[in-house]
């Protein structure tokens, strides 16, 4: 029995704008509350605890006994709906936290990823999502099981969708766990756990529909907790209203600055997890290696982008193959929201540090007046940030700041002097994003361990039942699993990150486009495409990462999608070609493939 | 549904699908590889190589996919192969 009817369904922008000015009228609270002088820790954990239970409450009401409602949400989520859900599953905590660090201290080459994480979209509209959503299959392995046959190719696409998602999975309930504990004033350890417990109740009851209407909510309170402070914090500084548009100028007085105070020198020691600003603001590169990085690294995030299994199944749920194209572009259109703030926030982050004309500029001070300040006080109490007098002058030089990326993004409330307020919203911001994405990883490696691997491998007669017990039960092994590795705090997080998109592409990209664009890819070509391309990206990745051998044109850990899926496709056309034509029945399946009209080619139930 | 219509249909989804990939391959690649140079020009008051990468990209992109799924649409009633709705 479902909780969750046509209703709710039909009344889906008042049920979210609803809860948009609840959500609004609880920040106004928790502001009369500081005002009152609640102290800064309560209102943290009020904010994270009280949309934490928001969660937790839409999971209870979605949830489910219903095949279809469980991994496809009964395909009822408008595409609009659908776009901020998948906004939200996209925008992990790392990405809430840490891009407009990187973008910081990275440069120009940094901000390939936002290339790279926006334009991937564009592959999944043209090739991918349309194509999915009419054959109506429950998960990735499902459409490479069902287009190429047998037990093999759909077992070879599990294990490249479990080595993907679990990759990146364990980075997010780290993500969770950190915000959790800072927030909550908990031990990791145990922030952790309690993050995986909310992940949990958001996810086992309703499966993907109650996830998918919980990664709405989160998406509300992340853009929120994203945007507001940089609009009030570049108001407050004089930048204008909408900073995002207006911060050209800030980037020419930061070329200036740059030269002003070396920017570049190196720093005179090390400080472990911390790093000194180096690398120009928007210099870019001229060499061809540089190019050649900045064009490799777009290119493994795109490709990564439309084989990562827990996004293409975001538009499974939609009620159409039209809504499907439709809520592709409004993903993107809620992630841009994001992404064009962030580079706005680091530039306007670096110019209030840098510039000597504004209050809040560091760079050049007294280094006695600098750790007066109280923001850079409480932050180098918890290690983001350091001083240290390396030339012993007494004044601050650019290479005499250490500090972390996150800081950006932390830290701007403070830097600023907005009320504390605003700080409890971002930490209930990066809490959703962490949330958001972690829940999705985690359904898309249970369902294709229950759907795949148990009902259709292993016992294709368990009834609807068994099946969804066996889809819940996983749910929290592999949650738990995930929170055991995050807890051993093993990979840095980017690290992670952008080599699950390598996985992903080595293994899929090309067996999925080719499954839909070329007729003759076949079953012994797909598992040939899946196995060499995951086996030859890995033994690269080692080989580069730890085996000590130079990367292949420039080539490095980062970009090994490049070779797996370079020899993903050689393998499955040669294969493909040297072996027989598919039968008449894929062939047809392939032609009702491309046609939007008409039935799904798996029945709703299967 | 007749062969000439299911061969029309994907001829031009194939057109439009290409169409896309090279607005798509201008935007993720070409630009790009000349940001140095079109750093020295200046857009509303950015660098133009570093705007290209931190924001035009980005607009092209969303436009890029609303169009698409405009045009698709198009091309699927064209052919009487839309979805009922």
């Amino acid at each position: 029995m479902s909780v969750i009817k046509g209703d709710f369904i039909d009344n889906l922008p008042k049920v979210y704008g609803l809860y948009t000015g609840g959500f609004v009228v609880f920040i106004l609270l928790m502001a009369i509350l500081e005002q009152a002088g609640v102290s800064a820790d309560t209102i943290g954990i009020l904010f994270v605890a009280f949309t934490v239970l928001i969660y937790a409450g839409i999971g209870w009401l979605s949830r489910t006994m219903q095949v279809d409602a469980y991994y496809v949400a009964g395909r009822q989520v408008p595409a609009l709906f659908n776009g901020m859900a998948t906004a939200a599953d996209w925008m992990s905590g790392a990405s809430f936290v840490a891009m407009a660090g990187g973008i910081y201290f990275g440069g120009h080459g940094y901000v390939a990823f936002v290339v790279g994480w926006t334009g991937g979209y564009v592959l999944v509209a043209s090739l991918m999502a349309p194509y999915l959503r009419k054959f109506g299959c429950y998960t990735v392995p499902d459409f490479i099981g069902t287009r190429y046959g047998g037990n093999l190719a759909r077992f070879l696409a599990v294990l490249v969708l479990v080595i993907a998602s679990f990759t990146y999975v364990t980075a997010q309930i780290n993500a969770t766990g950190t915000i959790a504990s800072r927030a909550l004033q908990i031990p990791f350890e145990v922030g952790v756990w309690f993050g995986l417990l909310g992940i949990l109740l958001c996810s086992m009851l309703g499966g993907m529909r109650a996830v998918t209407w919980t990664q709405v909510a989160q998406y509300i309170v992340l853009i929120i907790a994203y945007v507001v402070p940089v609009i009030w914090m570049s108001n407050k500084q004089g930048f204008g209203l909408i900073p995002q548009f207006v911060y050209g100028d800030a980037i020419m007085r930061i070329t200036e600055l740059e030269t002003l105070h070396g920017v570049g020198t190196a720093p005179a020691e090390k400080i472990a997890g911390l790093a000194v600003l180096t690398k120009a603001h928007s210099v870019a590169g001229s060499t061809f290696a540089a190019k050649w990085q900045f064009a490799t690294l777009v290119l493994c995030m795109m490709a990564g982008t439309a084989s990562l299994p827990h996004i293409l199944m975001r538009y499974f749920t939609t009620p159409s193959v039209k809504a499907a194209r439709q809520s592709v572009a409004w993903s993107l259109l809620f992630i841009f929201l994001l992404y064009f703030t962030a580079p706005a926030l680091a530039t306007f982050t670096k110019l209030q540090l840098l510039d000597p004309n504004l209050a809040t500029s560091i760079i050049g001070k007294s280094i006695a007046e600098v750790n007066a300040m109280e923001w850079i006080q409480k932050w180098s109490a918890v290690k983001f940030l350091a001083i240290s007098d390396a030339n012993g002058d007494g004044i601050l030089q650019i290479n005499e700041f250490f500090m972390r990326g996150d800081i950006v993004v932390l830290a701007t409330p403070e830097i600023a002097g907005l009320p504390y307020v605003i700080s409890g919203l971002v930490a209930a911001g990066g809490m959703a994003a962490a949330m958001s994405t972690a829940d999705g990883l985690l359904l898309a490696i249970a369902n294709a361990l229950s759907h795949d691997l148990y009902y259709k491998i292993i016992d294709p007669k368990a009834d609807t039942k068994h099946r969804l017990i066996v889809a819940r039960v996983l749910l929290i092994f592999i949650g738990a699993a995930g929170a055991f590795v995050a807890s051993l705090k093993l990979t840095s997080i980017l690290g992670a990150v952008a080599w699950a998109f390598d996985f992903a592409m080595s293994g899929l990209f090309f067996p999925l486009v080719l499954g839909i664009w070329w007729k003759r890819a076949n079953r012994a070509g797909a598992i040939a495409g899946m196995f060499f391309g995951l086996l030859a990206g890995t033994l690269y990745l080692y080989a580069v990462r730890w085996g000590g051998m130079e990367p292949w044109l420039y080539i490095d850990h980062l970009r090994f999608g490049i070779i797996g899926a370079g020899v993903s496709l050689v393998a499955m056309i040669v294969v493909s070609l040297a072996t027989a034509e598919p039968d008449a029945e894929t062939q047809r399946m392939v032609d009702e493939v491309r046609v939007p009209k008409g039935k799904t080619i798996l029945d709703s139930t299967h | 549904m007749d062969q000439s219509t299911r061969e029309s249909h994907w001829a031009k989804t194939k057109g439009l699908m290409i169409t896309t990939l090279i607005i798509w391959f201008i935007f993720s690649y070409l630009v790009h590889w000349f940001a140095d140079s079109l750093n020295n020009v200046t857009f509303i008051g950015f660098p133009l190589g570093y705007y290209m990468a931190a924001q035009g990209s980005l607009i092209v992109f969303v436009v890029l996919i609303f169009w698409f799924a405009r045009r698709q649409h198009s091309i699927d009633v064209e052919h009487g192969v839309a979805e009922d709705e």
